[in-house]
């Protein structure tokens, strides 16, 4: 490696020394705050870097890593998303005394695997990428180990993700077996033989795990329901960001200049080359419908989340596959929503959790705007956006996937969009509807109810302080962050220029 | 494009009810009449503003904020109407989107029937909302930003967005302060609006990748995608798209059943501003984009449209004589009378369309006046039940003759606007189609039996239980009575209207024409 590889590739190992710093830190000290402070400077130092990289042009790092400025971008968001994942952790550690230092160390080691994976070229890295963000996530799901369902989730994605990964292994064998490139570059535009596609279609199995998209989606809403709030944001934005990423960059060229998936079947392609856009778009369906559907009836607001996050990788997919330019704006753009808004989401239910076990129950929403109006509030706005509707960066990235959809004549895959969307909106509103319930009665109730009402609410705050186990006032950092998401998802949703337009400026393999 | 005008004033329609919502939340937390006043003057300036624009645009006074003649930019038989003032902000250029604003003859007739309602729904709930009043106010003037935006967006984006705007606020209207069976009818009413809100922004981003493909750039401007060329099919498709949409909010029979449920779990001002305002921005939208768009496809669609109008007068008039809750009553004449808008649009004649847009305005005075009445009189006896009703007139005289007044207004007895509205749509329509007039006839006589009984079981008759209820106060009396005194003057006048919106109605039938001649 020469030098100019070495600061190609600072963003990544400013993570590494940074995770290794952090875990010795750990070791001798045993001081949860140095971890802490260790971990967003160096997060810190990584996002400084990448940005400033952002203004070269496309470079490779020994061969297996290709870094451009949607790669960078990418970057920028896994870890602005560790950075506040991070910071949402902070409170629920520190109750629990004398642990949490590996907390932060897993935490790095899983953005780190993410970071390769996004900027991976070759199936080494891939590969690499991937499992170092899955083998980290293991133990960070299982965290609570007194907890028997966090455990159980642990497990259960320890197999799925183990079974998973030889999918994909295998698929990477068969897929050089045949075109003897293990290039992702190559990935969509080679595959002659009979053992390319099979290759391929098991590598997707892998690629469909990690995004939850049905039918490999069956772990998800027991591993978010399992794992720490912090985690399962994390989960719900990173490890899917990261390979929605690397989908782009190897995909989406291919997608190009033939008018999405019609154009590709029209051209009377190789059959099974073919098929593959269409098991994208059945999956882009399946994912939407079978998302939304499942959280219709579920009480669970984690789970609730789950479900709802297969459905919007159903969505992404959609606008994956209008292919080109298009599709590289959409996808980016609906990133930036959808990591903002989980990771909002998820520090509100965070706020609201205590050490031992989380505020999953929408019985713990039921009259949150009146004894926290302001985390209500912040709530609230990251579901309206989750939902799609107007003032939130939601909607706004719901019209640019209809628009790229459109744009590559996916009529078909935009209506079932449409009407997705309103399913979801029944969800989400029963969360925001349970947080404006259980005010004063209404009608016969009148001013008595007021008054029995202040009664109720302190009696909900002194459960909150309980169960938060004297946390009960936000810590002010995480306060901050929560303020900051909320501001930026309105802000997205009132003024997207700046930010369409930054897009607009990301190039990657010749995108 | 000759001189444009960039009118301000037209942002100030949408910014101070959005700001004053906002800041009564804020200013109302400790002091409740605060935000009561500032969501009332907010309204009362939407109403001002209305009014000296349109003393500007008749020539009665010469500010020089409008164009009188329009901008004379638009080619006749264009779906763009001559603005009378224009606003035009870039928002996201890199999509084609501007924040455009234009207003006509139409607009501004619907904007100062928002001032006017907007400001009745706030005093109707004077006394009634008692329950976290500032958020109440905030939604409300939420609400009524988002509908004055959509009376006045000529980007398409724009107007989505005020269209879902005004959403989430009118669900938490009347999810949170809504009467016994809110929940579900807050949800229903949000997903059959949201159905309809999305297969239309599925058409319009269709419309805009058309008119990409075409002309190499992105816009979302009306004024553009107006001259988007499309097959018969693919026209259909669209108009279906946004009809579903305006269909839904109307409501358009068969698509009308989120209509009595929201309507009668609503707190009286979520009532007065759903039947007062939300549904004539399903009417406003026919007017304004449906029909104007797709000229063609509108025209081969005119029958069923008809259809499902005049099934809806009858139907809702049927349904309206059979109920027992005195605001399902009011509800269901709501789908009887706005079978007449959907009858008037898609009769294609100068008279049913100017009797469409009248009846938008006699139909939000009078059902608007009409729920406030019944609000007031549920506060007083905390039922809305026919049949323990009975002998109310002995007790509430003035009650009593407002509500005469307002049931006369349903019957659509001549020398209130209703009357002139109605009679409006059926002339305009008897050349079109007959039977569709003689259907709408039929509701007439219909809509005789369900007012009278409405007036009848409430006010007439031996008193069922024992009630002691006050009158009237001061605050209500005035409220009713300058509504009725609005309902007789156009009754009796109703040129400035018809006046007013007279150029917007020919240019939505010269853009008929033009299509259908194509």
């Amino acid at each position: 490696m020469s030098a100019a590889d070495f600061l190609g590739a600072l963003p990544l190992i400013v993570l590494a020394v940074g995770a290794l710093l952090v875990l010795a830190a750990a070791a001798f000290t045993r001081n949860l705050l140095a971890s802490f402070v260790l971990t967003l400077v160096t997060l810190g130092v990584s996002l400084a870097a990448s940005a400033v990289l952002m203004a070269q042009g496309p470079y490779t790092v020994a061969g297996i890593l290709s870094f451009d400025s949607f790669v960078l971008f990418g970057f920028l968001l896994i870890l602005g998303a560790t950075f506040f994942a991070a910071i949402s952790s902070w409170a629920a550690l520190r109750s629990r005394r004398g642990e949490g230092g590996d907390f932060f160390f897993l935490f790095l080691l899983s953005a780190l695997g993410a970071c390769v994976l996004a900027a991976s070229a070759a199936f080494a890295s891939f590969f690499l990428g991937l499992e170092l963000m899955s083998v980290s996530l293991y133990a960070l799901i299982g965290w609570r180990r007194e907890s028997g369902r966090g455990t159980e989730a642990a497990i259960k994605y320890l197999v799925i993700a183990g079974a998973s990964s030889a999918f994909l292994l295998f698929g990477m064998a068969l897929f050089y077996a045949d075109t003897g490139t293990m290039s992702l570059a190559q990935l969509a535009a080679a595959g002659q033989g009979p053992l390319a596609p099979v290759g391929l279609g098991m590598m997707l199995v892998g690629i469909g795990f990690k995004l939850a998209v049905v039918p490999f989606h069956l772990w998800t809403p027991d591993v978010y329901d399992g794992a720490p709030a912090p985690v399962t944001g994390f989960i719900a934005t990173v490890s899917k960001g990261a390979m929605v990423v690397v989908m782009v960059r190897a995909f989406a060229p291919a997608l190009v200049g033939t008018g999405g998936i019609n154009g590709l079947v029209g051209e009377g392609a190789v059959a099974a080359a073919a098929a593959f856009p269409w098991v994208f778009a059945v999956i882009a369906g399946l994912s939407m419908f079978a998302g939304n559907i499942l959280a219709l009836r579920e009480r669970n607001v984690k789970r609730i989340l789950a479900f709802s996050s297969i459905a919007h990788l159903g969505y992404i997919l959609v606008a994956f596959l209008a292919g080109g330019v298009e599709a590289l704006r959409a996808v980016s753009f609906y990133l930036v929503a959808y990591f903002v808004t989980t990771l909002g989401a998820f520090a509100a239910i965070t706020e609201l959790s205590g050490p031992e076990a989380d505020a999953d129950d929408l019985s713990h929403y039921e009259g949150l705007a009146a004894r926290r109006p302001w985390l209500a509030a912040g709530f609230t706005s990251m579901l309206l956006s989750l939902a799609g509707l107007p003032l939130t960066a939601g909607f706004i990235g719901k019209f640019l996937i209809l628009r790229a959809g459109a744009g590559a004549q996916l009529w078909i895959l935009a209506v079932i969009l449409a009407v997705n969307t309103t399913i979801s909106i029944f969800y989400y509103l029963k969360i925001v509807s349970a947080m404006f319930r259980g005010f004063a009665g209404h009608g016969a109730a009148g001013h008595a109810a007021a008054a029995g009402n202040a009664a109720a609410n302190a009696q909900g705050a002194a459960v909150t302080a309980a169960a938060g186990a004297g946390a009960a006032r936000i810590p002010v950092l995480a306060a901050a962050a929560l303020i900051a998401l909320t501001v930026l998802v309105i802000a997205l949703g009132v003024f997207p220029s700046p930010l369409i337009s930054f897009i607009g400026s990301l190039h990657t393999g010749g995108l | 494009m000759t001189a444009m005008r960039s009118d301000f004033s037209l942002a100030l329609f949408v910014l101070v009810p959005l700001v004053l919502g906002l800041a009564s939340w804020w200013l109302g937390r400790r002091q409740a009449l605060v935000s009561r006043w500032l969501v009332l003057a907010a309204n009362l300036f939407t109403l001002a503003l209305a009014g000296v624009l349109w003393l500007d645009a008749t020539g009665v006074i010469g500010l020089g904020l409008t164009a009188a003649g329009g901008n004379g930019a638009a080619a006749a038989g264009s779906a763009v109407p001559r603005w009378m003032a224009e606003l035009h902000v870039p928002w996201i250029p890199a999509l084609g989107i501007s924040f455009s604003l234009g207003m006509d003859g139409l607009s501004l007739t619907m904007l100062a029937l928002t001032g006017l309602l907007g400001a009745m729904a706030v005093l109707s709930s004077w006394t009634g909302i008692t329950d976290r009043v500032p958020f109440f106010h905030m939604n409300l003037g939420l609400v009524l930003a988002g509908i004055n935006g959509v009376f006045l967006a000529t980007d398409l984006f724009l107007f989505v967005f005020f269209w879902e705007l005004m959403l989430v606020p009118m669900y938490f209207l009347i999810d949170i302060w809504g009467h016994e069976n809110r929940h579900y009818a807050a949800v229903k009413f949000f997903l059959f609006t949201q159905v309809g809100g999305l297969l239309m922004l599925v058409s319009i981003i269709a419309l805009a990748v058309l008119h990409a493909m075409a002309s190499g750039t992105w816009s979302f401007a009306l004024a553009d995608l107006a001259g988007t060329a499309v097959s018969p099919v693919v026209g259909m498709l669209l108009m279906l798209g946004f009809f579903a949409a305006f269909a839904v909010k109307l409501p358009a029979f068969p698509l009308h059943t989120w209509l009595p449920d929201a309507h009668t779990e609503a707190p009286t001002a979520g009532s007065v501003i759903l039947a007062g305002l939300l549904l004539k921005t399903g009417g406003y939208g026919l007017i304004r984009f449906a029909v104007p768009l797709f000229p063609a496809a509108s025209r081969a669609f005119a029958p069923v449209a008809l259809t499902m109008a005049a099934a809806g007068i009858v139907y809702g008039g049927i349904m309206a004589f059979s109920q027992k809750d005195m605001k399902r009553v009011v509800a269901y004449t709501s789908v009887s009378h706005l079978g007449f808008v959907l009858m008037g649009v898609y009769a294609f004649t100068p008279q049913a369309l100017s009797g469409a847009v009248l009846q938008m305005v006699s139909h939000g005075i009078s059902t608007g006046a009409l729920f406030m009445l019944v609000g007031t009189l549920q506060d007083r006896i905390h039922t809305r039940e026919l049949d323990r009703m009975g002998g109310l007139w002995a007790q509430a005289p003035r009650m009593g003759a407002a509500a005469l007044v307002l049931a006369m207004a349903l019957v659509g007895l001549p020398g209130l606007v209703n009357f002139v509205s109605e009679f409006l749509v059926l002339v305009g329509t008897w050349s079109v189609s007959p039977v569709a007039t003689v259907a709408a006839g039929i509701g007439l006589v219909i809509a005789t039996i369900y007012a009278l009984r409405l007036f009848q079981m409430a006010f007439h008759g031996a008193p069922r239980e024992k009630w002691t209820l006050t009158d009237l106060d001061a605050r209500e009396t005035g409220t009713l009575f300058l509504a009725i005194a609005l309902l007789v003057l156009f009754g009796l006048y109703p040129a400035p209207i018809l006046h007013m919106v007279e150029q917007s109605v020919s240019g939505v039938l010269a853009a008929i024409a033009a299509g259908g001649a194509a």
